[in-house]
């Protein structure tokens, strides 16, 4: 049941509004922001987006320019609680990721065990959980706030 | 490996040049590592150049110039299917400096390649490239270096940067993987970068003919692949060697024999079924120091090593488990892995070890997330694998593909 998002009128005051936006702020998404931090990942991956209810939640898919596929989960309360993305390369993280990119990072840093580790990466902190998976030309992921899950949603459900 | 090993290997070696079948594959634990020939470079599973490496297997490549007879020989450089294109640390070249590839308008490039939990950054320059004995004219290399351009935001994306032996374990990352570029289309996929100063780089397009390249494609001969060659690793050891073979089905010693060709998807991938439960998305890769597959909410018995142990994101099961999974190729080959998984904090407690047959982890947390398996240089003790490249014509099915 996907259906497009607006006309193209809409889409292009849309994209108009944003760059206006753009200007005074950066148009940082996403996770755990508003329903508008989706518009801007749309934007800034140069995509076309379908939505699709799945019941306490809708799911956005962004169809991005180079291949890649983001699935944004937006609670009944507007909120981005969790994002899965799958493509060649591996997405702006610190778009995708907002105010919770920083945490991020530092996670990947301290990822250094006692041996060289090239494997997939699995953030699993309180506040905060992140997974990439893959290798060059097919990289997968997901990302999202335990605490933000709605009820009855659980991890299995971001895919 | 005790000196009765090594020699039982050079003699099963000299066997092999004089019987039919050699360097033919195997699925059992008894392949035959090829010793000689023109196409064949050493490969050697130990610590690497930094000391820190379970699980890589490392080659020597020798860089030379264009056209000169100027080059150095780098060895400790990662052996990786996973990833196509040849990348040095601009620390490890000493004694050659290589030419800059230039933009139309006459600014360096640059590129960025992101892995899992690092990136390379640096400029992309020429050289002849000797493996073995087989030569790549003029091709673009990554040279890795934070300092020669200012590394753009966006390239680190979170990751730390691998520049350097320390961070990156290695000499450089020799990518023979199934791809012929690293990108592949002349949008640049975002990997490419021209400086119009050292701080001021932004992305580009990029020619395929110009993008970082995987050498084995270059080759005159022997261009349509290559066969990783490991001994079977009984649990641990110190070090292991082998053999890349150049070419499928090119020469004598590269033949399929009996191994069995599983083709893969357009995104190097083929199934894995696991408890009656088929994983997509999943690959064989030399470049992973594990198997990598599931998580203990779907295979129970296995235990993540706690977070502060020095093994975090490998299994640490309390007893050995043995495991078995059926690989299923895009055309239809099917064939059942068995392996095992072992307590990674007890395996690493032996500090001379770097070779561990049944290292392991999690491919993602908690049931969530897209599941799949990574069969990581441990599937390689005991298989030949065959990697054909995109594009290129190879005996037994359609490229790309894995055999073993």
């Amino acid at each position: 049941m996907a259906k497009q998002d607006g006309s193209s009128i809409r889409l292009k005051m849309l994209v108009m509004a944003a760059a206006v936006v753009a200007t005074v702020a950066p148009a940082w998404g996403s996770l755990g922001g508003g329903a508008a931090s989706v518009q801007a990942d749309q934007i800034h991956l140069q995509g076309t987006r379908t939505m699709k209810a799945a019941g306490s939640y809708t799911v956005h898919e962004i169809q991005a320019a180079n291949g890649t596929v983001v699935r944004e989960y937006v609670s009944a309360a507007g909120k981005v609680f969790a994002i899965a993305w799958h493509g060649p390369w591996i997405p702006d993280m610190r778009q995708l990721l907002g105010n919770y990119f920083d945490q991020y990072a530092r996670a990947n840093q301290a990822q250094r065990g006692a041996r060289m580790r090239r494997a997939p990466i699995l953030i699993n902190q309180p506040g905060l959980v992140v997974q990439i998976g893959g290798h060059p030309r097919a990289f997968a992921g997901t990302a999202y706030v335990p605490e933000m899950l709605p009820s009855g949603v659980g991890a299995e459900n971001i895919q | 490996m005790t000196d009765f090993r090594k020699l039982l290997i050079a003699v099963t070696g000299l066997a092999c040049s004089f019987s039919v079948g050699c360097g033919g594959g195997s699925s059992s634990k008894t392949n035959v590592i090829t010793q000689s020939g023109s196409n064949v470079a050493p490969i050697v599973v130990n610590a690497g150049p930094a000391n820190s490496y379970a699980n890589g297997a490392f080659a020597s490549v020798t860089v030379c110039v264009p056209g000169t007879s100027t080059c150095q020989t780098i060895d400790g450089v990662l052996v990786d299917t996973g990833s196509s294109g040849l990348r040095i640390v601009s620390s490890a070249l000493t004694t050659v400096a290589l030419p800059q590839q230039k933009a139309s308008d006459g600014n360096p490039v640059a590129e960025c390649l992101q892995f899992l939990g690092s990136y390379t950054w640096g400029p992309v320059q020429t050289a002849d490239v000797q493996i073995g004995g087989e030569k790549a004219s003029a091709m673009p290399i990554q040279v890795l270096s934070d300092t020669d351009f200012t590394a753009p935001s966006a390239c680190s994306n979170g990751f730390p940067s691998a520049d350097t032996v320390a961070s990156l374990g290695a000499n450089g990352i020799l990518g023979i993987g199934n791809a012929a570029q690293d990108c592949g289309d002349s949008s640049g996929c975002g990997l490419y970068y021209e400086c119009a100063s050292t701080s001021s780089c932004t992305t580009t397009g990029e020619a395929v003919a110009q993008q970082v390249v995987n050498p084995v494609a270059l080759f005159p001969t022997d261009n349509n692949g290559v066969i990783v060659e490991l001994p079977a690793v009984s649990g641990s050891e110190a070090a292991v060697n082998g053999s890349l073979v150049f070419g499928i089905g090119t020469q004598s010693n590269n033949g399929l024999g009996g191994a069995t060709v599983y083709t893969i998807d357009p995104t190097f991938s083929f199934n894995v079924e696991y408890n009656s439960t088929t994983y997509g998305g999943s690959f064989i890769d030399s470049g992973s120091n594990g198997y990598f597959f599931l998580d203990s909410s779907i295979v129970p018995a296995l235990l993540d090593c706690s977070s502060n142990s020095g093994a975090t994101g490998f299994y640490c099961p309390t007893s050995t488990q043995n495991l078995s999974a059926t690989n299923k190729g895009i055309n239809g080959a099917s064939g059942t892995v068995n392996f095992s998984i072992a307590n990674a904090e007890t395996l690493f407690n032996n500090l001379n070890d770097t070779a561990f047959s049944q290292l392991g982890g999690p491919s993602i947390i908690s049931g969530s997330g897209p599941a799949y398996f990574d069969w990581g240089l441990p599937f390689f003790y005991g298989h030949n694998v065959y990697v054909s490249i995109e594009g290129t014509t190879a005996p037994g099915g359609t490229t790309p593909y894995w055999a073993y």
